[in-house]
């Protein structure tokens, strides 16, 4: 019954919205017609998903949805709209570009496309907020991705009687115990081809967040907090002293797994008998990786999660999520419906339904509607999440954030290196936020 | 090991080919046997392992998903043996193969005449006219070979859009203006080599024969037509094979000028989006591979009987 | 048993809208096919016959212009013109309104790390197009004696018919590194393991071998081509004449040394050029192995990080100038090689 009002109030959106543009319909009757071009990078499965999400759209409207991938996102979408030929709707995971591009006016302003009551009404607000720049919204989020996510067995937990560490104290505890017995506590694979290092940057980003707080996070991903100050190098220490461990001790393989270990494959050593470690942090995505190693381990029973402990109580329930944003690059009625339609619950519960560690970001989707129970168990976490913030290194601009990657990589080359490592990243800062060149 | 068991056996059957010669040679003939042995062994043994690389990529195209992340392919063969075409069935399932290949006919074999015959004229021009500049303009030329592309995309993109040359515009007879784009784009970067390449071959032509055809009454129309491309056959036919290739394999060139929506979609373009932005389903890519290889290597087989000796060996007098 | 479900399975099912591909997408591709030669043998016919009709004086001048014409107007358009603007773009800072000089040169050129790139470009410029004339010129001559020389000549050739998505792959299930407590996945590894007894090697990751390892993949990739085209220039010297040396008595290594190779010069130069430049651009190997990291940056990877990550068109126009400028010794040794050519009939 729920579904069905959801149904119904979205299509009442989606009626409105025609409305609104009224002069651009051809029928009166709900139907658009016509094509929204998409840019994006979702391909494989996760173009599925979106097919399916679009689906209803296209029945509802006669929107004809015209999609194109590349993992060139970057380059594509600049040289596209430098040369006056742009998608009318682009969703990207890194929004640096995106920002700088709104904020040469690039990208058109949705404060007055969308209904801003009703978005209000079922956003939070961290996601309304995330989505402006100059005051203005630009960008609209469909779904979330959780981070600062801790794999494990819990079989091999139990085995140990190893217990779910509920604070960042309880957690160094079991560190310790892990390593008594003679395991590694940590799995770390940074390798991703042209992204290397990201895996890593994800916990720095984390222990940013959770230690220091959300307004040194979102000075950090400004360029107003600089790398060296003590906050953000404070997050590289305990990193580097906690996590890590002394000469790498805490981590499975030492330097040359985690450097030549493609992220991907990083989960492998929790499954092994006996296992090689006991605790991998990855983002919700990370199931779609699990459930292809052989043998295929069992969600639930096999693998489970809990979020990363908070670093500092003071911040306590702070999370770095994810997302595709979407953003308008050319105003047409198709783009203006194809959003207003994204921002639905209708959209988003098919998104989450279709699992790929997906959470809704309308608060009307029911958490019923999620496929299993650690997806379910994840959106609880989203829920009860106090301090949200985006994924500083996605929100960076593009040059800082490569920068970020490589300094990871340098970092756990040699941790000696932390300070002339911290400066460098300080000089690209110093040019990285300027507007982009014309 | 198998290479040098495999050598002897193939030198004793060349032996009964060439009678002739090694009795000729007498007294080498011992060592002309030895270094025919080792002349196979070398080969055999480059080839191998030039081909190493593929072998593993083959062999785990047919293995199941996840098998090739925990043991190496070349274990495949001890059993239990456990071989899947579950990657190709999925490669050859995507709903948007037939038409990309189509597409990929549509942006490959214009890319591929247009500079051939475009460069084929200028190399002519550049190895037997004279002309002021003709050194200076055929070296900016080759120059022009380290122009990087990505730097030209904005200025002839939007070239493009102001000349209304992007995919959604119709041409005459129903041609969809992004490939036109496409085209003419991949015959830019393509000509400094395809001219640099053919006016290399076209120079080292026997001057006499241009002298006896013109003798003859021969124009440079009939003379390029009935010497020059004649000639040039070996060289004509690799220049095709490497525009061919560049063009077939190229997937950022269509994405910036023809986009990568299904209707235009290269080849390229829809086997890399099997697999998840993340590297999800990497193993697609495996089976994707072997499938957008053979239109290269067809091509590749029906040009190699162009490479044949002694093209020019009858018109070259002693 | 899982080996046996394969053969049970049904052949896949090619989805195909045979409507639209008969009636729209072939007939399509027929007129292509067709057109194209028929305009381009069109222009060449159709201007002879117009040149014919000017003075017989004149004919021989604007002939030229008319065989180099096409193509200099289309380098024109979607080479030149875009590098003029890439050229003036690097002496304009960020903004592009700012008349900066050589800032860009000199900020690129001063910046930490700059040493280490153009080493690396050093070892890319001596490496890489030593290497591939060194094997092509090998297969070449080797392959072109034995019986078997047209199998032999498709497998080395087929890495140039692997996209290069493919080739990431391929070479990862080549070099990758697993810790010694399991086994390889990488054969490179395997085989230090399990026939030398070593450990195994992040070859990518390891700034000693690193570099190397990037190089032979661009190496492995581009033998082929260089292969084709010198095997086309082996094939172009009479066979005669090789004959006439064979009964002259002269050995296979003379024959080599004396008449081969000087009549191959001129395409080893081609092929040897062709490389340099494409190891000054080559960028995708570093870029997509290692993104630069672990001291493997060369300038083409820069320019394009440049370009699209930091969006700073004034710095990547600077360094691709940088890139232009660097062939300028190589174009003089070609002047040079031509020169000779056209003394020499």
């Amino acid at each position: 019954m729920g579904r069905l009002t959801r149904v119904l109030g979205a299509m009442a959106i989606l009626a409105l919205g025609v409305t609104a543009c009224g002069n651009a319909t051809s029928s009166g009757s709900g139907k658009i017609g016509g094509t929204v071009h998409i840019l994006g990078t979702w391909t494989g499965t996760e173009k599925d998903s979106f097919d399916a999400v679009m689906k209803p759209f296209t029945d509802q409207t006669g929107v004809k949805i015209s999609f194109e991938a590349t993992r060139d996102l970057d380059a594509i979408l600049q040289t596209k709209i430098a040369a006056g030929n742009p998608p009318d709707v682009t969703a990207a995971p890194g929004i640096g570009t995106l920002i700088k591009l709104a904020k040469t006016g690039k990208v058109v302003p949705l404060d007055d496309k969308l209904d801003m009551s009703q978005l209000n009404a079922n956003y939070g607000a961290d996601w309304i907020n995330l989505g402006k720049v100059n005051g203005k919204l630009v960008t609209l989020y469909a779904w979330a991705a959780l981070k600062g996510l801790i794999w494990y067995d819990p079989k091999a937990f139990t085995a140990k009687g190893y217990q779910v560490p509920k604070t960042w104290d309880e957690l160094t505890a079991l560190t310790t115990k892990i390593k008594a017995d003679g395991g590694k506590p940590y799995c770390v694979a940074l390798e991703s081809q042209a992204a290397s290092g990201w895996p890593g940057s994800d916990w720095v980003k984390e222990i940013v967040l959770s230690q220091s707080g959300p307004t040194v996070y979102d000075n950090w991903w400004q360029g107003k907090q600089k790398w060296t100050s003590p906050e953000i190098k404070q997050a590289w220490t305990t990193w580097g002293e906690q996590i890590l461990g002394p000469g790498d001790s805490n981590v499975y393989g030492g330097k040359q797994y985690m450097v030549a270990t493609t992220f991907g494959d990083g989960g492998q050593g929790l499954f092994t008998s006996p296992p090689k470690c006991y605790m991998f942090n990855q983002g919700s995505f990370i199931t779609s990786f699990l459930d292809a190693y052989t043998p295929k381990p069992a969600a639930g029973t096999d693998y489970a999660v809990f979020p990363l402990p908070d670093v500092n109580t003071a911040n306590a329930g702070a999370h770095v999520v994810a997302g595709d944003a979407f953003v308008m690059t050319k105003d047409t009625p198709q783009a203006r419906a194809l959003l207003k339609y994204l921002a639905t619950a209708a959209a988003q519960d098919i998104w989450v339904k279709r699992g790929g560690g997906k959470i809704a970001i309308n608060k009307q989707v029911s958490l019923n509607d999620y496929p299993d129970a650690i997806s379910k168990s994840l959106a609880q976490t989203v829920v009860d999440t106090k301090i949200a913030r985006y994924d500083a290194g996605d929100l960076m601009p593009s040059d800082m954030q490569a920068a970020y990657w490589s300094a990871i990589l340098q970092f756990v080359q040699d941790q000696s290196k932390l300070d002339s490592i911290l400066a460098h990243l300080d000089q690209v800062q110093s040019t990285a936020y300027v507007g982009a060149s014309p | 090991m198998s290479v040098v068991t495999a050598a002897p056996t193939t030198t004793d059957l060349a032996e009964p080919a060439k009678p002739a010669k090694p009795a000729k040679l007498g007294p080498t003939r011992l060592s002309a046997r030895l270094s025919s042995v080792g002349l196979n062994v070398a080969v055999l043994a480059l080839t191998l392992a030039w081909i190493v690389p593929t072998l593993g990529l083959l062999i785990n195209s047919f293995r199941p998903a996840g098998a090739f992340n925990t043991s190496g392919w070349w274990t495949a063969f001890s059993p239990p043996l456990n071989f899947t075409i579950d990657s190709y069935q999925h490669v050859l399932g995507a709903s948007d193969l037939a038409p990309s290949f189509f597409n990929s006919f549509m942006i490959t074999i214009p890319a591929t005449l247009i500079p051939t015959a475009v460069a084929a004229f200028a190399a002519y021009a550049f190895a037997w006219m004279r002309f002021p500049g003709r050194d200076w303009i055929f070296l900016a030329l080759v120059g022009l070979l380290a122009v990087p592309l990505q730097l030209t995309f904005i200025p002839l993109l939007t070239l493009a859009v102001h000349l209304g040359l992007t995919s959604g515009n119709t041409l005459p007879f129903g041609l969809n203006a992004g490939f036109l784009a496409i085209w003419l784009a991949h015959t830019g970067y393509g000509l400094p080599f395809a001219i640099y390449l053919l006016a290399n071959f076209f120079r080292v032509l026997p001057a006499d024969l241009f002298e006896s055809a013109q003798i003859d009454g021969a124009g440079p129309v009939t003379v390029f037509f009935r010497l020059v491309l004649p000639l040039s056959v070996p060289a004509i036919a690799s220049l095709v094979i490497f525009q061919f290739l560049w063009v077939w394999n190229d997937l950022l060139v269509a994405l910036i000028y023809l986009g990568g929506t299904p209707e235009v979609a290269p080849l390229t373009v829809t086997l890399t989006n099997l697999v998840g932005s993340l590297g999800q389903n990497i193993q697609y890519l495996t089976a994707a591979a072997f499938v957008s290889m053979v239109v290269p290597l067809i091509v590749f087989f029906t040009l190699q009987r162009y490479f044949v000796r002694g093209i020019l060996a009858g018109s070259v007098k002693g | 048993m899982d080996a046996s479900t394969p053969l049970t399975v049904a052949l896949p099912t090619l989805q195909v809208d045979w409507e639209t591909l008969l009636t729209v997408n072939l007939p399509a591709l027929l007129a292509v096919i067709i057109g194209v030669p028929l305009v381009l043998v069109g222009y060449i016919v159709g201007t002879d016959v117009l040149v014919r009709r000017l003075p017989k004086r004149s004919q021989p001048r604007v002939r030229p212009w008319v065989w180099v014409g096409p193509a200099i107007l289309l380098v024109g358009v979607i080479l030149v013109y875009p590098m003029v603007g890439t050229i003036v773009r690097s002496f304009f800072d960020r903004g592009g309104s700012t008349f900066v000089g050589l800032g860009n040169y000199t900020r690129e050129l001063t910046d930490s790390g700059v040493l280490i790139t153009l080493r690396n470009n050093v070892l890319w410029l001596l490496l890489y197009p030593g290497l591939v004339l060194l094997f092509g010129l090998v297969l070449a001559v080797l392959s072109d004696r034995v019986r078997y020389e047209k199998p032999i000549k498709s497998l080395i050739f087929m890495p140039m018919a692997i996209s290069f998505v493919a080739t990431s792959i391929i070479w990862q299930f080549v070099y990758y590194y697993r810790p010694p407590d399991v086994p390889q996945t990488g054969i490179l590894n395997a085989i230090l393991v399990n026939v030398f007894h070593g450990q195994p090697q992040t070859w990518i990751q390891d700034t000693r071998f690193n570099n190397f390892a990037l190089i032979f993949i661009g190496v492995w990739g581009a033998t082929g081509f260089a292969m084709v085209i010198l095997s086309a220039a082996l094939k172009g010297i009479p066979g005669e004449l090789l004959e006439a040396a064979r009964v002259d008595g002269a050995t296979e290594t003379t024959i080599f040394r004396r008449i081969i190779l000087p009549l191959m010069m001129p395409t080893i130069v081609v092929v040897g050029t062709t490389m340099v430049i494409f190891a000054l651009k080559a960028f995708d190997i570093v870029y997509v192995m290692t993104a630069g990291n672990y001291n493997t940056d060369i300038l083409a990877r820069r320019m394009f990080a440049e370009l699209y990550q930091a969006g700073n068109n004034a710095n990547a126009s600077a360094l691709a100038v940088v890139l232009l400028l660097a062939v300028v010794p190589v174009l003089i040794f070609n002047l040079r090689q031509f020169r000779a050519v056209e003394a020499r009939r």
